[in-house]
């Protein structure tokens, strides 16, 4: 175990370095970029560009700015060009509006998901089957920003049921904070509950044909319990790698499109806004928060796909 | 008079594919009395495990069609609903499957998959039935069983996971043990512990048992009575002695044919039957063996009925060679076997 925490540790620091040289690295070879320009703003002289230049020392080698950057970043002193801010509280007052997102709609997706999967599996070619194997595909077809902008259309404007965009802390009023966030979690929801039963479904075929199952039937188990026990059981293996890398992403600002269209100020939101400024430090320190949760929660999925199936051992 | 304890009838079954129905099992009959082994041998595809699989309910799916009867103690399982089935399948048949790696399920303590066939039919705490499970798997020869109870099946060598399924099978005493080529998958030595094992405990619970295999050595070995199974059709049956010293189809003729022998110089090569089985999906008119046998003549192209041998009613065959053509076509070089290319 120890060693396995070793290696993954090893793992992430080379990740989060390599993914902030690519990033870095993009910025510097993007032609019309001046971050100088963007800090003096559009009014500014030649000679004020000229001193933010100095003194941001953009003027730089890129090695000499890399480290410079990254030397802000962890010591938390790094500051948006585009607003002044301290990137890092930035994250820090935003994460929680993400984790409300990301959270709740995961364990939505995946209980929908192993419902709709296992009715899909334990019907195969049946009607139920064909209509919820269109609906899986329609789910994951439709872009993000159109189901979004649907779902506020039906149900916040044409129907008022819930609130127009906006945040409540949860803290300040939890039903507020639910009812405003009811919608996002359907937009993020959808996609990932067409994805996953897809793959229950047929995982749950594949694994229904086994030796064992059959054993299962033989002992005299009723339909249900070789189904839970045995079918389920096993075809929900490889779901955990896939949930582990999909959650930490969106945990890490993927879910940029729902917050951006829902006026949600996580971290989406804001990564969105340096996108479109060409905003180096946010994005910067973007990727390398969404880098971290992914060597995190691929670590994590890999532990818990070792408790659940004792043939894999995680050391050595 | 032994008690009858499963009586199957006309057994049918079908399955609708792709390419047409499939007709795996086409009418079978016979009885399992307490204390008696019956062996069903025959080659892949000749339906053998199919047959024994349908007794159990196992290959129930919307493809598959089913016809005949297959009563124990006077109850049909083939038209029994799914409730019913699944009350009888562990506690009143128990089958061992050929391959005790994929036939346990592989995130289960083995303990665990015991016990769960306990409590599928009995109403007892959850630590009695682990318990039960520990003592079974003392008695089929597992040392060490109740540290072995925790143990996942990747942790066990091909026989010790072969004791696990036996001992799941026997843990309810069921009337009727259903072994489906348990040796098959399992080295020579360990065969002969495994084979003694089932021989022993089902003695102890006298019982009924169907072994199904392929092997006439293991059939020789375990067997009471043999069914020859060819093409989804019994194409003979009788006692032990009846099938190894005088058997009567042409068919069984080239199963003992092609079993080496330890007392005769071995052959140049084993002698094999010319031909492969017939399609189960348009399977030839009359007797299905009729397109391999060099013995077949104009009436073979009308199915033989599986009939008695006077005196012995025991043992039965299908096949329209009168007694003595039997007798003078089956041994070749002083053995039997069946002759390649003989003239008819």
């Amino acid at each position: 175990m120890a060693g396995f925490i070793a290696r993954r540790l090893a793992s992430a620091v080379l990740l989060l370095f390599a993914t902030s040289v690519v990033v870095f690295a993009i910025f510097e070879v993007i032609p019309s970029y001046n971050p100088a320009r963007a800090i003096a703003g559009r009014e500014a002289t030649a000679v004020t560009v000229a001193q933010i230049t100095q003194k941001f020392g953009f003027d730089k080698p890129f090695y000499v700015q890399y480290f410079n950057t990254m030397k802000l970043i962890f010591t938390g002193q790094i500051i948006d060009y585009q607003d002044n801010l301290n990137v890092v509280s930035q994250f820090v007052h935003r994460f929680p509006v993400t984790l409300s997102l990301v959270v709740p709609a995961a364990v939505i997706w995946m209980l929908v998901a192993i419902v709709l999967g296992s009715i899909s599996a334990l019907r195969a070619g049946g009607w139920l089957d064909r209509g919820l194997t269109v609906a899986a595909v329609t789910g994951v077809s439709i872009p993000v920003f159109l189901l979004s902008a649907t779902l506020l259309y039906l149900f916040a404007f044409r129907l008022p049921w819930f609130p127009n965009t906006g945040y409540v802390q949860f803290g300040s009023n939890p039903a507020q904070w639910a009812y405003h966030l009811v919608l996002p979690w359907l937009a993020i929801a959808v996609l990932f509950i067409g994805f996953y039963s897809r793959v229950l479904r047929s995982n749950a075929l594949d694994i229904v044909n086994q030796d064992f199952v059959r054993t299962a039937r033989a002992k005299g188990l009723t339909g249900r319990q070789v189904f839970i026990r045995h079918v389920l059981r096993n075809s929900l293996m490889p779901i955990v790698t896939l949930f582990g890398l999909d959650f930490a992403t969106l945990l890490g600002g993927a879910a940029l499109v729902t917050e951006a269209v829902f006026n949600l100020p996580g971290i989406g939101q804001y990564e969105a806004n340096a996108i479109g400024q060409l905003d180096v430090p946010p994005i910067m320190v973007g990727a390398m928060f969404t880098a971290f949760f992914v060597v995190l929660f691929s670590a994590l999925s890999d532990v818990v796909y070792a408790l659940l199936d004792p043939r894999i051992r995680i050391s050595s | 008079m032994t008690e009858q304890l499963l009586e199957i009838e006309d057994l049918e079954v079908s399955f609708a594919t792709e390419d047409g129905v499939l007709r795996a099992v086409g009418g079978v009959s016979f009885t399992v009395s307490r204390g008696e082994t019956v062996a069903i041998v025959g080659e892949s595809g000749s339906g053998k495990s199919v047959t024994v699989m349908t007794l159990m309910g196992l290959t129930r799916s919307p493809n598959a069609r089913f016809a005949g009867t297959a009563r124990l103690h006077g109850e049909d399982l083939v038209s029994a609903p799914e409730d019913k089935l699944e009350a009888i399948r562990g506690k009143e048949i128990a089958m061992i499957f050929q391959d005790p790696i994929s036939a346990l399920s592989p995130v289960h303590r083995v303990g665990a998959q015991i016990a769960e066939q306990i409590l599928a039919h009995e109403k007892i705490p959850r630590a009695a039935a682990l318990e039960r499970a520990i003592e079974l798997m003392g008695r089929v020869g597992i040392p060490n069983a109740r540290a072995r109870a925790r143990s996942y099946p990747h942790e066990f060598s091909g026989g010790m996971r072969q004791r696990v399924m036996i001992a799941m099978a026997l843990s309810l005493s069921p009337s009727v043990l259903i072994a489906d080529e348990p040796t098959t998958a399992l080295d020579v030595t360990i065969q002969a512990q495994i084979l003694d094992e089932i021989r022993q405990l089902s003695a102890e619970a006298d019982n009924g048992v169907i072994f199904v295999t392929h092997d006439l050595g293991v059939v020789a070995d375990i067997a009471d009575r043999v069914l020859v199974m060819y093409a989804g059709r019994l194409v003979e049956q009788g006692s032990v002695d009846d099938i190894f010293y005088d058997p009567q189809h042409p068919y069984t003729w080239g199963l003992l044919g092609s079993v080496p022998r330890v007392d005769r110089d071995p052959p140049r090569r084993l002698p094999a039957i010319p031909g492969a089985p017939p399609s189960l999906l348009r399977p030839p008119p009359g007797c299905p063996f009729q397109p391999r046998c060099p013995h077949a003549f104009d009436r073979c192209r009308e199915l033989p009925p599986l009939a008695p041998r006077l005196p012995d009613a025991g043992h039965l065959d299908r096949c329209w060679l009168t007694p003595d053509d039997k007798r003078a076509l089956r041994e070749t070089d002083g053995r039997i076997g069946l002759t390649e290319g003989a003239a008819s």
